[in-house]
């Protein structure tokens, strides 16, 4: 069946590259899972492209998030998958690399305008072979209602005290809800709300690196202590906070009801399409004032070639563009929000998406704790984190129960933390 | 049911002539297209899904024979039993939901229906329409309804004194499975109805006649000549409740609470089990191996299932001609 497949296919391809030939043109298929991006690329980054490389055309055919993985997977088996493929960070993409379905590009010499932990998430474990072009990053934050921030005289919480006099003074008010968070998608808790404070207490790469080394485990203070804050927001989030979804909180920010919002900066775009009102932004509190503050900068969006396209030159072609600066430019002011990871110098024209990237200057960078080799075995600990920071704000899981069986679940697969 | 014992019966005569003439290539060219394609689609994936279990994959992208240590691993070792027996266990309250709501609710709007055949058309339509619908749409809506930002339900409830008992349920671990099934519920009550409804409508009215004059009254007609008539019927809802429950139950909960089940695995069946081990989850990749064990799983279960009910039940049933 798969042979026969792959012979239907592989005929198909044939004629394609016939045609390609006689035009002198080829096409090539970006797989994406951002499909709200079709407009940016359609009208911005494609035509920009195309106009340096006449001969090659782009067609953008994005996948729904939730069934990209899944969905790119299964056509890569098949030999149907698109000649350019977006990647997710660290092991989102790795085993695509290690089955022989992207292809090494560690010779791309673009690749050199990007430092190496941009690198590193696309990257073997040993650091060798690079198999995406990183193109950005999100950064975690809190966005806030700036015009009921003045109305109700409040500043910008610093430090984790002065976070929950400012919950406490919007909430006494009661004009809006101090924080527009649910736990129904439980994957905003894990990524907006653990993954987000987490890193201050933690020392984002520190402990980070601690954790793949085995020297510290997920039941160790600095990782309850997230889960402790996150149990007292419960009582600023609304009071159906259960059933809220991500949708729904996102409306409830930018419809003006709710004050802050624990954000990553891929919202800028949109909140600044939608919201009516002047929005600020603040890093995670620290808990003491003068403490180093530390954010969660994730390599998020890289871009790679599939290895068995049957236009590599076009494909590679164009991945030196996407690590040229003229793409980082392009990219991050049509996507504010998305931040390139290249060395390039640029000016970002959102004033929010400003903010965000200021965060880079005053802040420690690191990644999603589970993104990176925690997540490799079974149980997925990323997913894990997702289930149990819902447990954490639904008050079903108190904090030691959630990182003990975070705890659990690691060390059951995971060597290093096998003692 | 009752149609095709009588029409079998009315029938035999021709039949038998036909049979002389057609001989045996008329039967071999009319199996053929539905033989065909139900193997193709239907039994060649089945039998490779139980071979797949049977093996685990390497990461160069081949396959090893592993006999049956996925079989071990799901339900020993402690990581995925767990949410194996979960899984299972949310199937059967599921079942048991729909057992004790859709189909005695079923029955009473067949019955009534039967009752009135002049008014009942309008309403047979309508409470069959949600059936049709596509289960993202149902999933929308009601998510839409039961919001607690922006749902009608807290409204409407609070409007007739009620607004108390309101709750997030979608987004409540003691309630979540309930108010997805009654969503379920909702959407395909209008299929035993109809079951239901055929096999009411096809007692012979002799029977009925000879009740009323031996001075039976209506309540009793219905529990004492309908009832056991229809019984067999019945037994296919029960059947197709069962089975429903482990094909169909996934796409209401994918498109309400998403693969992972939420809250706490409150929602998460055998299908949504099977759907994020064999396609993967976010970071999770996606193991076919132990995807196909699960759906095995759920082959056998349902096999099982099935077999209780044919050996069990079905041939203890009384089936009357009519």
């Amino acid at each position: 069946m798969k042979q026969m497949m792959m012979k239907t296919t592989a005929t198909a391809a044939l004629c394609l590259a016939a045609g390609g030939a006689l035009a002198q043109e080829v096409t090539l298929t970006i797989e994406s899972w951002r499909s709200e991006d079709q407009a940016i690329w359609d009208d911005t980054l494609i035509p920009a492209f195309e106009e340096s490389h006449p001969d090659i055309n782009l067609d953008f055919q994005p996948t729904a998030p939730t069934e990209y993985n899944a969905a790119l997977n299964a056509r890569l088996e098949g030999g149907t998958a698109g000649d350019l493929i977006t990647c997710r960070s660290f092991d989102g993409s790795l085993p695509l690399y290690d089955r022989g379905q992207l292809a090494d590009i560690s010779d791309l010499e673009g690749l050199s305008n990007f430092p190496d932990f941009a690198k590193a998430a696309w990257s073997t474990d040993d650091g060798q072979n690079t198999f995406c072009v990183p193109m950005a990053s999100v950064i975690h934050g809190f966005i806030y209602n700036a015009d009921a921030f003045e109305e109700l005289g409040l500043e910008e919480p610093g430090t984790v005290e002065e976070f929950f006099e400012v919950l406490e003074a919007i909430q006494e008010d009661g004009t809006y809800i101090p924080l527009a968070m649910g736990s129904a998608d439980q994957w905003e808790a894990a990524t907006m709300a653990y993954t987000n404070i987490g890193p201050t207490y933690w020392k984002g790469e520190e402990g980070r690196q601690a954790l793949i080394d085995g020297d510290a485990a997920f039941t160790d203070e600095e990782f309850v202590a997230p889960y402790e804050q996150m149990a007292r927001w419960t009582d600023y989030m609304g009071s159906a906070y259960q059933a809220q979804s991500y949708s729904d909180s996102q409306n409830l920010f930018t419809l003006g009801r709710a004050a802050i919002y624990p954000a990553g900066s891929w919202e800028i775009t949109g909140f600044t399409d939608q919201a009516f009102f002047e929005m600020g932004a603040f890093p995670p509190p620290v808990a003491a004032e003068g403490d180093t503050c530390y954010i969660s900068d994730h390599t998020d969006i890289g871009i790679g070639m599939n290895a068995n396209t049957d236009h590599p030159e076009a494909a590679r072609a164009f991945l030196e563009w996407v690590a040229s600066a003229e793409f980082a430019e392009l990219y991050t002011n049509a996507l504010p929000g998305f931040f390139s990871l290249s060395n390039a110098e640029f000016e970002v024209d959102n004033p929010l998406a400003q903010e965000f990237i200021s965060f880079r200057e005053e802040c420690e960078s690191t990644v999603r704790v589970a993104s990176q080799i925690l997540s490799r075995g079974e149980p997925n600990t990323w997913n894990t984190m997702w289930v149990n920071s819902a447990n954490v704000l639904n008050d079903s899981m108190t904090p030691e129960e959630a990182t003990a069986d975070l705890q659990q679940g690691l060390s059951s697969w995971y060597e290093p933390q096998q003692d | 049911m009752t149609e095709i014992v009588s029409e079998a019966s009315g029938h035999s005569k021709t039949k038998r002539r036909r049979r002389k003439t057609g001989g045996i290539s008329h039967i071999v060219v009319f199996l053929a297209p539905a033989v065909l394609i139900y193997s193709i689609f239907s039994i060649y994936p089945l039998i490779e899904s139980l071979r797949l279990s049977l093996f685990d994959g390497q990461s160069d992208g081949s396959s090893v024979w592993i006999g049956l240590g996925n079989y071990d691993r799901l339900l020993f070792d402690a990581n995925w039993a767990v949410r194996f027996w979960n899984a299972l266990w949310n199937n059967l309250i599921l079942f048991f939901i729909h057992m004790i709501v859709q189909n005695p609710l079923g029955l009473l709007l067949a019955a009534l229906l039967s009752l009135a055949p002049r008014f009942g058309g309008t309403y047979r339509t309508l409470i069959f329409v949600p059936t049709l619908l596509s289960v993202v749409i149902v999933g929308f809506v009601w998510e839409l309804i039961l919001s607690p930002l922006w749902g009608v339900a807290e409204g409407l409830m609070s409007g007739v004194g009620l607004g108390w008992l309101y709750a997030p349920w979608l987004g409540l671990e003691s309630s979540a499975l309930t108010a997805v099934s009654l969503i379920s519920v909702w959407q395909y009550v209008g299929i035993p109805m109809m079951l239901i409804y055929a096999a009411l409508l096809s007692v012979p009215d002799e029977l009925l006649d000879a009740a009323r004059v031996d001075g039976l009254s209506g309540w009793a007609i219905f529990w004492k000549v309908k009832l056991p008539l229809i019984l067999p019927t019945l037994g296919i809802v029960a059947i197709l409740t069962y089975i429903g429950n482990f094909t169909s139950a996934f796409d209401l909960i994918y498109s309400i609470q998403g693969v992972l089940g939420p809250p706490d695995y409150s929602t998460d069946i055998m299908g949504t089990l099977m759907f994020r081990t064999f396609f993967g989850q976010q970071t999770q990749i996606g193991d076919i191996y132990m995807g196909a064990t699960v759906a095995s799983m759920m082959f056998f279960i349902i096999l099982i299932g099935v077999t209780i009910y044919l050996v069990g039940v079905q041939r203890r049933l009384t089936r009357y001609e009519m």
